[in-house]
């Protein structure tokens, strides 16, 4: 059974984390992660190909999480895989006991590290997850009935701070038509903008799991504003982190406002520590959520 | 218009080696790559210049009307047999359909001159612009009339992606993403943006594409399956 959602169901506050599979087979500091993450996570998300650069499987790196007791979400990108593909790995991760996923266009090819791929883009978010939708009620997406159907809590991301906003917001609506239940977001950098349009997507059904991304250093936020699509850190958070004495702390300690904020207008937090695994233990710990 | 660009000269001259030519012979289009300024009247006689320069003899040069239509490509090389006759090889500045086309006219070596980019939109001249893919399968209709196939750099039907920003696109960052100008005049057409615009049949462009119009009973029937 999904823990993650029965969580969700209960109206618990979720944490999620996020490890990536390893570029190559040695799982062994995927792993590491996974087991200092665990205990303070509902379920870890197992990132697939992310920036479009090459790892191991996020299905086989999913069951791996499984096999050492912790809960993965399976990441799927629509950029690698034609829709047999996508179908297939779908039923596959059900087989291999993978209960959640998420969903996600994924980034173009150009930006990573085998930018002469081909981006396949078959289909879109969007459109995978009403295939899925329909996986979970037992049918291919034309419509055949499946020998035996899957049961997935299907998750899709969303970026409520993004402008235009109507159009944000138009488009997650439009996922939770295709069958989103729960969404994990972009990193939150201003609450109350976060909140009003958050409100939105739970009025029309969907979990929101808020997206907390640790700024531990300037350096950390220059990549960010000037490398990672869709996101960018305000000035006065800049300015904070930069003119700490200690960044990472300061980090930390932004982190849990935000989680203490984000308390009443979400369903939970997708923390991500970029590396710094101690720091989520901290975040979620100074929480109160451990 | 087919929209073309020059090619490498140094492959135009490898190919030429390859089968042993001393002399060529040129033709262009008077469609698309006149248009493109790739293969009209000047950039024939610019071509004919550079070969000299290397070497090579021009036994002589046509612009035909349409490279890609064969009857005239046909009617047009007769017309320069003996120039065609007396080359090793032929050099094409068309569209690789029109190369195709007089490859399939002539019995000499027949090597493309140009590369042959995309589909394009002529936004004034000397600027174009791909905005169809002729994919078979069109959306225009549910987009207010802008193709995300095309002009979204992952072709996604559904968007905007994650990646973009204040409008602009993540992948093209000088652009506005295509799904927010959809988005945007639909708004200003009154119309509603479809919840879900289905996924695209890639059947319906099957290579190679043919259509046969004489096979047809009734044209204006025409399904397009
Ligand atoms: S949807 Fe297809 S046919 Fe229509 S404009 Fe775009 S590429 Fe061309
Ligand atoms: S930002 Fe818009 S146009 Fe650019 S890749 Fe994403 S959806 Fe396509």
């Amino acid at each position: 059974m999904s823990k993650l959602r029965d969580a969700l169901e209960r109206g618990d506050f979720v944490v999620t984390g996020e490890v990536a599979p390893p570029h190559g087979t040695d799982m062994s500091a995927m792993l590491a992660s996974v087991d200092r993450l665990a205990p303070y996570c509902h379920a870890i998300n197992v990132t697939d190909n992310q920036g479009a650069t090459l790892h191991l499987s996020s299905l086989a790196a999913s069951r791996a999480v499984l096999d050492a007791g912790s809960e993965p979400i399976f990441q799927q990108t629509c950029r690698d895989r034609n829709r047999l593909a996508l179908q297939s790995d779908l039923l596959a991760a059900w087989t291999l006991g993978l209960e959640n996923v998420l969903i996600v266009t994924g980034d173009d090819p150009r930006g990573g590290d085998h930018p002469r791929a081909k981006g396949v883009f078959d289909l879109d978010s969007t459109q995978l997850l009403e295939v899925a939708r329909g996986m979970n009620g037992g049918v291919n997406m034309n419509g055949a009935a499946l020998d035996g159907g899957c049961n997935f809590l299907l998750g899709a991301a969303a970026f409520p701070e993004a402008e235009p906003a109507d159009i944000q917001l138009e488009r997650a609506l439009q996922k939770v038509e295709a069958g989103a239940q729960f969404f994990q977001t972009q990193a939150v950098m201003d609450v109350d903008v976060f909140a009003e349009r958050a409100a939105v997507l739970r009025e029309a059904g969907a979990k929101v799991i808020a997206g907390v991304l640790l700024l531990k250093s300037a350096r950390v936020i220059k990549f960010i504003n000037e490398r990672l699509a869709g996101l960018m850190v305000p000035e006065h958070l800049a300015k904070r982190i930069g003119e700490s004495m200690s960044p990472l702390d300061e980090a930390v300690e932004l982190a849990i406002e935000q989680v203490a904020a984000l308390r009443d207008v979400a369903d939970g937090v997708h923390i991500m520590p970029l590396g710094a695994d101690d720091a989520l233990v901290r975040i979620v710990e100074g929480s109160g959520l451990g | 218009m087919i929209i073309t660009k020059p090619r490498d000269w140094s492959r135009i001259f490898a190919n030429l080696q390859s089968v042993g030519a001393k002399s060529v012979f040129l033709m262009g289009c008077g469609q698309c790559a006149t248009v493109a300024k790739t293969g009209g009247e000047p950039e024939l006689e610019a071509a004919a210049e550079l070969l000299k320069a290397e070497g090579y003899e021009v036994t002589g040069w046509a612009v035909g009307e349409v490279a890609c239509h064969l009857g005239g490509t046909k009617l047009e090389t007769r017309k320069r047999v003996g120039d065609i006759d007396a080359a090793d090889a032929v050099v094409v500045l068309s569209c690789g359909a029109g190369v195709q086309t007089v490859a399939e006219s002539v019995s000499k070596p027949v090597f493309p001159g140009l590369e042959s980019v995309f589909l394009g939109n002529v936004i004034r001249a000397g600027v174009f612009e791909e905005r169809c893919q002729t994919c078979g399968d069109c959306v225009l209709d549910l987009t207010a009339g802008i193709c995300p196939v095309t002009t979204c750099p992952k072709g996604l039907l559904n968007g905007p992606c994650g990646g973009m920003w204040d409008g602009m696109c993540e992948v093209l960052t000088d652009r506005e993403c295509a799904h927010v100008r959809i988005r945007r005049r639909l708004a200003e057409q009154g119309r509603v943006a479809v919840k879900v615009v289905a996924p695209k049949d890639h059947s319906a462009k099957l290579k190679p594409g043919a259509l046969n119009l004489r096979d047809r009973k009734t044209p204006s029937a025409g399904s397009g399956s």
